[in-house]
């Protein structure tokens, strides 16, 4: 199944052609800087923007298409939204918030989520009697995306959900986020500026910047991508998806696997079998063509250089090392060792991973 | 006598502008249509127009003889000239651009955002408006409401114009105290009528402010 979104229009200063397909269910991340038409593509699929030209679809669900002129109104797409100021109601209480979505659902939705289950969910229990305007804005945004939720959507967009919060408080409804995200199979488009929450959250990102759509691809793929501006950042970083095999108590490390691809880090809580992402950040990935004894690294993982990128402005090269099938990482070192060990396309290489400095997310 | 005639006047004028207040201000506040600024200027011109104008112009056309005047008295019997309904009319009429005045600006002042998150929640236009613009803007619809009441008490032109003085039938207080002044010897009655005027008329701005401010919190502001 499939989120597909494309559309063109033109704003005085900006015009903006952004397309993607994502597969469903599953979270989508549209990630750039503000004022690269990010909210605008929200507000195309939810239908409170009508684009020049345009098609909008949720699993073979048309719910605009330029072409044919079909556009469904807002009120009838059962496309839920979070603003990013949460727009409550504010003259109903906060349980009242939640039912005004769930009132005019269809009664005949697959999959109904009910009222108990969001409120647990969302930890909403507290607050029901409440107005809005007494609650915090994290409690705000929390009701919010529950009130979106229970309108029984077929697609939850949230347009920066978190970009009005200080960092506590983002802190503390990213929690919430990523187990609505694996509770409930629910597709979500996801809006954000912020790097932290696409690592976090999504599983497909796609890349906007200046009123276009650079890439569009699973989360791991394109942030190992050398060539595109994520890359460039002093944060880049890759993403690996792995499991926890086993606990090692006694040398206080646990070990992480991924299609033959084994990671040490230190000792983790989360009981072996879970899934979990990790962040490797390229400026902390050492690479060599043989084995170094005698050091402190746990981790020398074997790849193939599958790109080499220079930056140019920073006297530095990108790496791209493919570990096995499925993951790569990125490495940010000097032109200068990628000559010395001629680092190319298609040579084997070892990529060296402090265990203090993977940064296990979720 | 007069102060009920002049209180069940009123109330009637409220009820029937109320529901076109409402519609015209709505349009105003939030439809983009052609014709937009000629229906601004239709709704405020009770407001520049001398009031006598007014009584004369609903006379033509609600009069016996009038366009719609002689269809209401062929179909359904029903006379509005110098009947107590006309005066309500009249009010009406007159109060009409400080009633629509009053929620416009109340409307304007919601949000649209929440029009659009009530959208998106699978509101329609008309559930919409009930459900979310109307109570927000329920402080404004209320004072132009007693607003509208306190003008009305005080309607003099157009009423005597359209619905004539007739006393127990037509004659309201402002009335009332024209004919007391147009007597010999009825100073006292006008003098006795102008103090009730004044009152009616401050009480009713009272209210005004008092129900504004007892609705605020309750719509969360």
């Amino acid at each position: 199944m499939t989120l597909s979104l494309a559309f063109r229009h033109a704003f005085p200063g900006l015009a903006l052609d952004i397309a993607f397909d994502a597969p469903t269910p599953g979270t989508t991340v549209l990630f750039g800087p503000s004022g690269a038409g990010k909210s605008t593509a929200a507000a195309v699929v939810a239908g409170l923007l009508r684009p020049l030209r345009g098609r909008v679809a949720i699993d073979g669900t048309v719910l605009a298409d330029s072409d044919s002129g079909r556009f469904l109104p807002p009120e009838r797409r059962r496309v839920g939204l979070v603003f990013q100021e949460a727009r409550l109601f504010p003259h109903i209480s906060v349980l009242g918030n939640l039912r005004y979505g769930l009132r005019r659902a269809p009664a005949d939705t697959p999959q109904r989520i009910e009222l108990a289950q969001v409120i647990d969910l969302l930890g909403l229990a507290a607050l029901l009697s409440r107005r809005p305007g007494t609650l915090s804005g994290g409690e705000r945004q929390r009701v919010a995306i529950g009130r979106a939720l229970l309108s029984q959507p077929r697609l939850l967009v949230m347009d920066e959900p978190l970009a009005s919060l200080d960092a506590p408080r983002k802190a503390e409804i990213l929690p919430y986020l990523a187990r609505l995200k694996t509770t409930l199979a629910l597709p979500i488009l996801y809006i954000t500026h912020a790097l932290e929450e696409v690592s976090r959250l999504a599983d497909t990102l796609v890349l906007i910047e200046a009123g276009r759509s650079l890439a569009a691809g699973p989360l791991a793929d394109i942030v190992s991508r050398g060539d595109l501006p994520l890359a460039a950042r002093d944060d880049a970083a890759a993403i690996l998806f792995l499991r926890v095999t086993a606990h090692d108590p006694a040398r206080r490390l646990t070990c992480l696997q991924a299609d033959g691809l084994m990671l040490l880090v230190p000792l983790l809580a989360s009981p072996p079998g879970t899934a979990l992402r990790v962040r490797v950040p390229a400026r902390e990935v050492i690479l060599a063509t043989e084995i170094p004894g005698g050091i402190s690294v746990h981790n020398i993982l074997p790849g193939e250089v599958r790109a080499v990128t220079e930056d140019a402005a920073r006297h530095a090269a990108l790496v791209e090392v493919a570990l096995g099938s499925a993951s790569a990482l990125l490495a940010r070192v000097t032109p200068d060792a990628v000559a010395r060990l001629c680092l190319g396309p298609g040579a084997p290489v070892l990529a060296l991973v402090k265990s203090m400095a993977v940064e296990v997310l979720v | 006598m007069a102060v009920r005639l002049t209180l069940v006047v009123a109330a009637w004028s409220v009820c029937i502008g109320l529901p076109p207040a409402l519609l015209a201000a709505t349009a105003l506040a939030r439809w983009r249509f052609p014709g937009r600024s000629a229906l601004d200027a239709l709704v405020h011109l009770p407001l520049v127009l001398p009031p006598v104008v007014v009584g004369w112009l609903l006379l033509l056309t609600f009069g016996i003889h009038g366009v719609i005047g002689a269809e209401l008295l062929a179909w359904f019997g029903v006379r509005l000239a110098f009947t107590r309904a006309g005066a309500s009319l009249a009010c009406a009429v007159m109060t009409f651009p400080l009633m629509v005045r009053a929620m416009r600006l109340s409307l304007e002042a919601v949000d649209p955002g929440f029009d659009q998150a009530a959208r998106t929640l699978g509101a329609g236009r008309f559930d919409r408006f009930v459900t979310i613009t109307l109570p927000l803007a329920a402080p404004g619809v209320l004072v132009g409401a007693i607003t509208a009441f306190a003008a009305s008490l005080g309607e003099f032109g157009a009423v005597i114009t359209f619905a004539a003085n007739i006393p127990g039938e037509t004659q309201t207080l402002p009335l009332a105290i024209y004919t007391a002044l147009q007597s010999p010897g009825g100073e006292a009655t006008a003098a006795r009528l102008s103090l009730i005027s004044v009152g009616l008329a401050l009480g009713g701005l009272l209210a005004a402010e008092f129900a504004a401010r007892r609705l605020r919190p309750l719509l969360g502001r």
